[in-house]
């Protein structure tokens, strides 16, 4: 993939290996001298923050698998038997906790980095879809891990959740019989929410090798939207890029070390320490932050099959984000109205997040509506109209000339 | 560069901290005064566990508690995790009886609980449990400051949250606010209407160090062990979370630096 020379290996052990099954050459050319873009800023860093979270998770996640009990009348207590009784387990799961709101926050900035840059435009539409993708599965991934500890916030989560699919046409009901594997969320469901749980990561973890092999072939996109045009738009990805991750891990590192070791419980529901009973239903149902600007578009609808059709929508358009941007222009720096737009959006995504987590009565519905029609109006209306009105501003020649001349202004992010 | 790096991390902090805000806020929010909040030993990065008080605390457990609330999850091993010695906690385990068996005759079989055993349960049955308390369950209370918004001023504020009558401050609130029968009226439950009567009156318990029985001190130990409780980690916890800091904040200044030393002519 790479047109620099393959390397010469000396080590008698890899040079054999080597001639049988490059794998060292292909990880000499993917990481050490991958030409990345010279002019990457920190919001690039995301992207591999996401991917270490990931891995985090799935580690964490093994070990707690060792211990945790999926049965109905034993799955909090095991949690507890965890938390208590083997070594380091409330470590190994306050991480596993924690983790999962340090994941989607790196990928709703990537995800925000992209659509900032342009980076779904062509050639990368394949690259941008492959992530969408493994941002649904994750989803699916969160909602049934937060089952798992049988809390009444897990049970009543699921009960919510799988009810979805109760107003679809037809077939809706028995949909939701076949998913429960019962009449309600029963033993059955929780069984089959932790085999789900543990194979999804997998999943995403195959996705994301795709997502990176589209990427090493469209190689990265930068601040600046212009092609790699020659080597001196770009350095090699070792050292300058891992080391510059490295730091960029080291943050992430602290942020979450804080939190698992002062306030290990912020993100979690108190309410999710009681035992799940079906006869009890608490006062609110909430879902975790990570979900709740699109709860907040489910709730912005009377009709429930709406709500429903526009919350998956409301993901589901990010796919066609590359034919409903009209503009030539990649990146929004030199997109003078598209930037503002960029910038509403953003807030407009931050309301939903705090509606969500509002009771759905009196103004909160009302501003929920309007909330969730801006979301819709920015891609269906905005994009596709500001390629066509919007006065851009040049576009530098390559990436080293924009270096050199002094135009790559950081702080214009 | 470094202005994206603080618009960032202020973005990111400013956004978890006040999502998890709003989605605590959400879930709790009752009417009622405010908690109350004493100042506790555990709180901060520095927190820990009062010994003297976590035994007395037991104490109170032991002495009020223990006949109604069960401390799931636990056994009597934990208490030498309020340094109670093992011969202390043999002692204070053969206390309580708990059921064995089947022998070899196939009964089963009460004796004297050991350390390795599961705390007793006050009733054999969730059925005999509502029996005995008005047709409600008296919930687990290893958790408790965990499974409740507030945490340990929640429990401290409902131990001493109890009025002998209906304050006027309900009724204008809520006008047809009655007290159903059966019920006491708690300042700090949600709906004011709690099953639970009153226990932490004066002189309640005799602490065996000799500290007066007021309620507001029975309710700070009870709470204080309480949290231990639920979370018997905190100590450990906290301790290897500052070491854990101090180096990644020293190890990230030096990968920092290192960064630039790499990308000094690169720019």
């Amino acid at each position: 993939m790479s047109s620099t020379p393959n390397p010469v290996w000396s080590n008698r052990a890899i040079k054999w290996v080597d001639r049988r099954m490059p794998i060292f050459t292909l990880m000499y050319n993917e990481l050490v001298v991958y030409p990345a873009p010279r002019n990457l800023n920190y919001w690039w860093n995301f992207g591999s923050l996401a991917g270490i979270a990931l891995v985090i998770l799935i580690f964490s996640g093994i070990f707690l698998a060792m211990y945790y009990v999926p049965h109905e009348d034993m799955a909090f207590a095991s949690i507890e038997r965890i938390m208590r009784d083997v070594n380091y387990g409330w470590l190994i799961r306050f991480i596993h906790m924690n983790t999962v709101s340090l994941f989607f926050l790196c990928v709703y900035i990537h995800i925000f980095r992209g659509m900032y840059y342009g980076s779904y435009k062509a050639p990368r539409e394949l690259l941008w879809g492959i992530g969408v993708i493994i941002y649904l599965v994750m989803v699916g991934t969160a909602f049934l891990g937060y089952v798992l500890p049988w809390g009444q916030m897990s049970f009543w989560a699921a009960t919510v959740i799988t009810s979805l699919v109760t107003p679809i046409p037809w077939v809706g009901e028995d949909l939701a019989i076949w998913l429960w594997g019962g009449f309600g969320v029963n033993n059955a469901t929780l069984q089959r929410f932790f085999s789900l749980h543990y194979l999804f990561p997998m999943v995403i973890f195959a996705l994301v090798f795709l997502h990176l092999w589209a990427l090493h072939t469209t190689k990265s996109n930068n601040p600046l939207g212009v092609e790699v045009k020659k080597k001196a738009d770009t350095l090699p990805f070792h050292p300058y890029y891992t080391m510059k991750d490295a730091f960029g891990l080291g943050v992430a590192l602290i942020a979450l070390a804080f939190f698992v070791f002062f306030a290990p419980n912020y993100f979690n529901h108190a309410i999710n320490y009681v035992q799940a009973d079906p006869m009890v239903t608490p006062e609110h149902i909430v879902p975790e932050w990570y979900f709740l600007p699109f709860y907040a578009i489910l709730r912005a609808v009377p009709d429930k099959l709406g709500g429903v059709v526009l919350m998956f929508l409301s993901i589901a358009i990010w796919l066609a984000l590359p034919w409903l941007d009209t503009s030539k222009v990649r990146s929004g720096r030199f997109r003078p109205l598209f930037k503002w737009f960029f910038w509403l959006l953003v807030i407009d995504f931050c309301i939903l997040t705090w509606l969500g987590a509002m009771p759905a009565e009196g103004a909160y519905v009302t501003m929920g509506q309007w909330a969730t029609a801006y979301y819709f109006a920015h891609f269906i209306l905005i994009l596709p109209l500001l390629g066509w009105f919007e006065k851009t501003k040049p576009v530098p020649e390559s990436i080293s000339a924009a270096v050199t001349a002094g135009h790559d202004k950081e702080a214009a992010a | 560069m470094k202005t994206l790096i603080r618009i960032s991390t202020a973005a990111a902090l400013a956004a978890g901290l006040s999502l998890g805000g709003t989605a605590a806020q959400a879930a709790g929010g009752h009417g009622g005064p405010e908690l109350m909040h004493p100042s506790w030993s555990f709180e901060g990065i520095y927190g820990r566990y009062n010994e003297d008080q976590l035994k007395r605390g037991w104490e109170v457990y032991a002495q009020v508690c223990a006949s109604c609330h069960p401390l799931d999850y636990m056994h009597y091993r934990n208490l030498e995790g309020l340094g109670y010695t093992e011969d202390e906690v043999k002692e204070i385990a053969a206390q309580f009886e708990v059921r064995d068996g089947p022998d070899e005759w196939g009964e089963m079989f009460t004796r004297p609980a050991t350390p390795p055993d599961a705390f007793a349960e006050p009733y054999e049955n969730d059925a005999l449990a509502k029996l005995a308390n008005g047709g409600v369950v008296p919930p687990n209370l290893s958790v408790m400051t965990r499974a409740r918004d507030g945490g340990a001023d929640y429990v401290y504020s409902l131990m001493l949250g109890y009025e002998g009558g209906v304050p006027e401050w309900v009724h204008e609130e809520d006008p047809d606010f009655a007290l159903p029968p059966g019920k006491s009226f708690n300042a700090y439950f949600p709906g004011y209407a709690i099953s639970m009567p009153e226990q932490l009156f004066e002189g309640a318990v005799t602490y065996s160090d000799g500290t007066e029985a007021t309620p507001e001190q029975m309710a700070k130990d009870v709470t204080a062990f309480l949290q231990w409780a639920a979370e018997p980690e905190l100590e450990d916890r906290k301790e290897l979370g500052r070491y854990t800091l101090l180096f990644l904040i020293v190890f990230t200044g030096v990968l920092y630096a290192y960064k630039r030393e790499i990308w000094k002519d690169a720019h």
